[in-house]
């Protein structure tokens, strides 16, 4: 089941995997994307696993009440012994009633629901016609049989595309959209330096509320901020709006590059992007620097997560000198991130998909410095003696932008940073003579 | 179709995996689509297990629905005995390879592998969690020891403890303040299952006198089943609290053949402590209690009985025990909550007005936002459930990390006086929440409007100018329930407008 092959001249050696995926499913992109919205709730149309899953991996119990929630099909429902439809009419009515600050509620497809062949932009038809204009209603597809991790948030701006007006005559629509959620902290700095560049008519996708959607038309660029938008991007370039082609804005070297591309297809004069970039580039670069020491020629393996692996990667082994010896990821855009990869050194594997076990070997017998993977792999690495950095912080935290540079750079140096002082603490020496 | 923002309970396969986990040389196989790995976390990050749990995932996609479902469950069943070479093998499915029928128990068959395969039937659209486990316990014991029969001499003290499992709460520890116990009662522990067990322990289950059921929502069915197949008693009485203890070593030693004297150990301090003059304070104090049968149950009766606290609030999130439950609620005058809705349990700890909160990790966030004292008695567990230093919920120590637990949450019988004595010191005031109930929560909530009882008229209009400054003078941490018991009063009075009088019949109303 498991090939190796070469793609094109690449000397990487590229490695497609089919077996057991440790890999969160797409419903997981609801943890950021509903703090992302404000007015929005996220209603899985699942099963007890989904909620089990929502739970567990937002790692969370309810601090205050969550936008998210699942409505858990029981036998009757498959039994046919009651119209799921109607059921789910039941369950929104009461939702709204509970949350009638709600303005967008979005229906989130599971794996049960998919393979039961519920459907669910018909039930998002029928409701969006019902509690319109109050609540708008949309649906998405997050199963686990279609979507890894962040291929969830992908196809809910998929489905938020689909639901944006087109340019109208007095209205140009979006310039710019810069598609991908971003914490608000990234997202004002980038549009703080996007501002200075000079551009005007710029959005973000998703917005902050429900009622941020730009218009798209043939007269939109649009740049991605995360490298796991293949579905948006297809569904922004079917209204008309061209991609500008970039890296992603992950560390000095990714945030230069990507503000870069905006500036060129903008026309933006070189010595106004110089004068814009300068500082926050020497910033970044001397907060990266930091941590070079402690990860300078140190070996890192890349287990499959969030499909940020290859940009983090170059990150790493261009602004930090770390020698990455595999890459995974769960899905590779062979367009979007062509960029990344012909950026890192040949013989770096990249494997693509996942046979956990085969991959667990190949870790083993490479014996890296430092291994990123997922929380059901880390601690029993540790307990190995190896070294781990749990992949999910990448999605919770913000590391993206020159600001943040210094920080991605802490995240994977802090395991190597604890092993020192713990390997000298712990150490069981010899007491000290009494004298 | 049920709304749920929450869960106490995951699936049922979860609960096969907690099983699988427990064990040594067990090996599940769950076919089951990407993401359901997810669970692996719930023993790796929870528990800090240092390895990854035993279980194999098919990860079909959907381009697979098309029919190949199957040989990807046979290829994975073959891979995974090939490669972990257990000593038995579980086979199942989650929730959405339950409707793709593929059948992991005939599939497993074909492949004539030369271990046992217990095939689990787990519907997932009608149980949960702890049935998944019971059942998974109970089909694997009787897979392995349904063919072996009771030697002819058997030692009359020796016996298994049945029921600790991965993920439970507290069982790390209960199993061995429990062993210890009985060891020093002059029991003969043979196996402990599932938690550390072989499938050929299970085989020998039969060669004990009898079964200890610690934990009854895991093993009840199984020892159920080994009284009916081999004719072994099982003792389920559950030894948290002094004086369940007591009983519970008693009941054992009869079983044994032994008399049934009950000892005081002499590590046994809740029973002193509780006596102490300190004590005084925790008389009568209102206690809502929520959680599993089997915690929840406990925790009432040490709560009424060895505690002297009064059970405002009874419930558990499991419908298979109701019954037990609201037996349990009737002798405490309560009426039982069954559900596995936490917004209900926070309406019902709302209504109750309980002074200690205990419950389970989502009890401890309600009680927090309700700015209550709160103690955590049970499972769905949690990181801070698996605490490194030795914290049993069983036994003779077990009752004692209990008091501390519960009675360290709530304020001392001084430090009540000292409040109200220090009451309009310029440095102490209302606004300063006591030190001891924000530990974990620098930043205090204020409690939500709609979760507090509704006012219909405007306080002002309620009480008289004279009314309302008394009613200051109450200290703090009472005031809230002297308000509200006077509004109560007064309204089935029909008083209006509540003046100074009203206020102290009321008080005089509620000492009763």
């Amino acid at each position: 089941m498991n090939q190796r092959f070469s793609v094109g001249c690449s000397p990487s050696p590229h490695i497609r995997q089919r077996g057991q995926h440790e890999v969160f499913c797409g419903l997981t992109s609801i943890i950021w994307l509903h703090r992302k919205i404000q007015d929005a709730f996220f209603l899985i149309v699942g099963s007890r696993t989904c909620a089990h899953l929502m739970q567990s991996a937002a790692g969370v119990m309810i601090f205050s009440e969550p936008r998210f929630a699942t409505a858990i099909m029981e036998e009757r429902d498959l039994a046919g012994m009651a119209d799921m439809h109607d059921e789910l009419d039941r369950v929104v009515d009461k939702l709204l009633a509970r949350r009638p600050d709600i303005r967008m509620l979005v229906l989130v497809g599971s794996c049960p629901s998919e393979v039961i062949k519920f459907d669910l932009s018909k039930a998002a038809e029928r409701l969006d016609r019902v509690h319109a204009p109050r609540h708008r209603v949309l649906c998405y597809s997050g199963s686990g049989i279609e979507t890894t991790f962040t291929q969830g948030e992908d196809n809910f701006l998929a489905a938020l595309i689909d639901e944006a007006p087109s340019p109208g005559a007095s209205d140009d629509g979006a310039r710019l959209v810069v598609a991908g959620c971003l914490p608000d902290l990234v997202e004002d700095q980038l549009a703080r330096l996007i501002g200075a560049l000079g551009l005007d008519g710029v959005h973000f996708l998703p917005g902050r509320t429900s009622r941020h959607v730009p218009a798209i038309g043939q007269g939109t660029r649009f740049i991605l901020a995360q490298p796991y938008l293949g579905a948006t991007a297809a569904r922004l370039e079917a209204r008309g709006a061209r991609r500008i082609d970039a890296l992603f804005p992950f560390g000095e070297e990714g945030t230069t590059a990507w503000l870069k591309a905006i500036a060129n297809a903008f026309d933006v004069p070189a010595a106004r992007f110089e004068d814009v970039t300068q500082a926050p580039r020497r910033r970044a670069q001397a907060a990266v620097a930091a941590y070079r020491s402690w990860l300078e020629g140190r070996r890192i393996f890349f287990f499959p997560d969030s499909q940020l692996e290859p940009s983090l990667a170059r990150f790493l082994s261009r602004e930090v000198g770390a020698h990455i010896v595999e890459v995974g990821s769960p899905y590779l855009h062979r367009e979007h991130a062509a960029g990344e990869l012909a950026l890192l050194p040949p013989g770096v594997a990249i494997s693509e998909g996942q046979d956990v076990d085969l991959q667990i070997d190949r870790c083993r017998a490479a014996d890296p410095d430092l291994i990123v993977c997922g929380m059901g792999l880390a601690n029993p690495f540790e307990a190995e003696g190896r070294l781990t950095k749990w992949s999910i912080e990448f999605a919770f935290t913000p590391i993206q932008g020159y600001e943040q540079a210094g920080d991605l750079a802490e995240l994977f140096a802090r395991p190597l940073r604890r092993d020192a002082v713990i390997s000298r603490g712990l150490v069981v020496g010899e007491g000290a003579p009494c004298s | 179709m049920q709304l749920s923002m929450w869960t106490y309970e995951g699936p049922p396969h979860v609960g096969a995996m907690r099983v699988a986990a427990s064990m040594e040389g067990v090996h599940f196989v769950l076919h089951a689509p990407q993401g359901d790995t997810y669970a692996d976390l719930l023993f790796t990050m929870i528990e800090r297990r240092n390895s990854r749990p035993p279980v194999t995932y098919t990860t079909f996609q959907a381009r697979d629905l098309g029919g190949s479902t199957a040989d990807i469950f046979k290829a994975a069943c073959r891979d995974a005995v090939a490669r972990f070479k257990p000593d038995a093998l579980l086979v199942g499915a989650s929730c959405t390879a339950e409707l793709l029928q593929d059948d992991p128990g005939g599939l497993a068959k074909t492949l004539e592998l030369d271990i046992p395969v217990v095939a689990l039937d787990l519907p997932s659209y009608q149980k949960k969690e702890t049935w998944g486990a019971s059942e998974t316990f109970y089909r694997l014991v009787r897979a392995c020891s349904a063919n072996r029969s009771r030697p002819a001499m058997i030692a009359p003290n020796s016996c298994n403890i049945l029921g600790p499992t991965s993920l439970g709460f507290r069982n790390r520890d209960d199993v061995n303040e429990i062993k210890a116990l009985l060891q020093a009662s002059g029991l003969d522990v043979r196996i402990v299952a599932p938690l550390g067990a072989r499938p050929e322990d299970l085989a020998r289950l039969p060669e004990a006198a009898f079964n200890i059921v610690l934990y009854p929502e895991i093993a009840e069915t199984a020892a159920r089943w080994l009284e009916k197949a081999h004719g072994m008693p099982f003792l389920s009485t559950v030894p948290i609290g002094v004086a369940a203890t007591r009983r519970f070593v008693a009941e054992a030693r009869v079983l044994a053949g032994l008399d049934g004297r009950q000892h005081q150990s002499p590590r046994e301090r809740l029973t002193w402590y509780s006596r102490s003059v300190d004590s005084t304070y925790l008389t009568g104090k209102r206690v809502f209690i929520f959680g599993d049968a089997t915690h929840a149950i406990a925790a009432a009766r040490i709560a009424a009985d060895e505690l002297g606290f009064t059970v405002c609030g009874l419930g558990t999130y499991m419908r298979e025990f109701a019954r037990d439950i609201r037996v349990a609620a009737k002798e405490h005058g309560v009426e039982a909550l069954i559900t596995d809705d936490h917004l209900e349990v926070e309406e019902a700890i709302v209504e109750a007005r309980p002074e200690l909160v205990l419950g389970t990790q989502m009890e401890r966030h309600i009680a927090k936002r309700l700015r209550l004292p709160c103690a955590v008695i049970s499972a769905p567990a949690h990181v801070q459930d698996f605490p490194a230093r030795y914290s049993p919920q069983m036994g003779v120590e077990g009752a004692n990390v209990i008091f501390d637990t519960w009675v360290h949450p709530l304020m001392m019988g001084l430090e009540e006086h000292l409040l109200t004595m220090f009451r309009d010191d310029f440095e102490f005031n209302d606004e300063t929440i006591a030190s001891h109930l924000q530990a974990h929560s620098p930043v205090p909530s204020p409690v939500s409007p709609d979760t507090t009882p509704p006012i219909t008229r405007p306080r002002a209009e309620l009480w008289t100018d004279d009314a309302e400054h008394e009613l200051r003078k109450v200290p703090f941490f009472v005031r809230g329930k002297a308000r509200r018991n006077t509004e109560t009063f007064a309204a089935a009075n029909g008083i209006h407008p509540i003046t100074v009088e009203t206020l102290y019949d009321a008080k005089a109303h509620f000492a009763r």
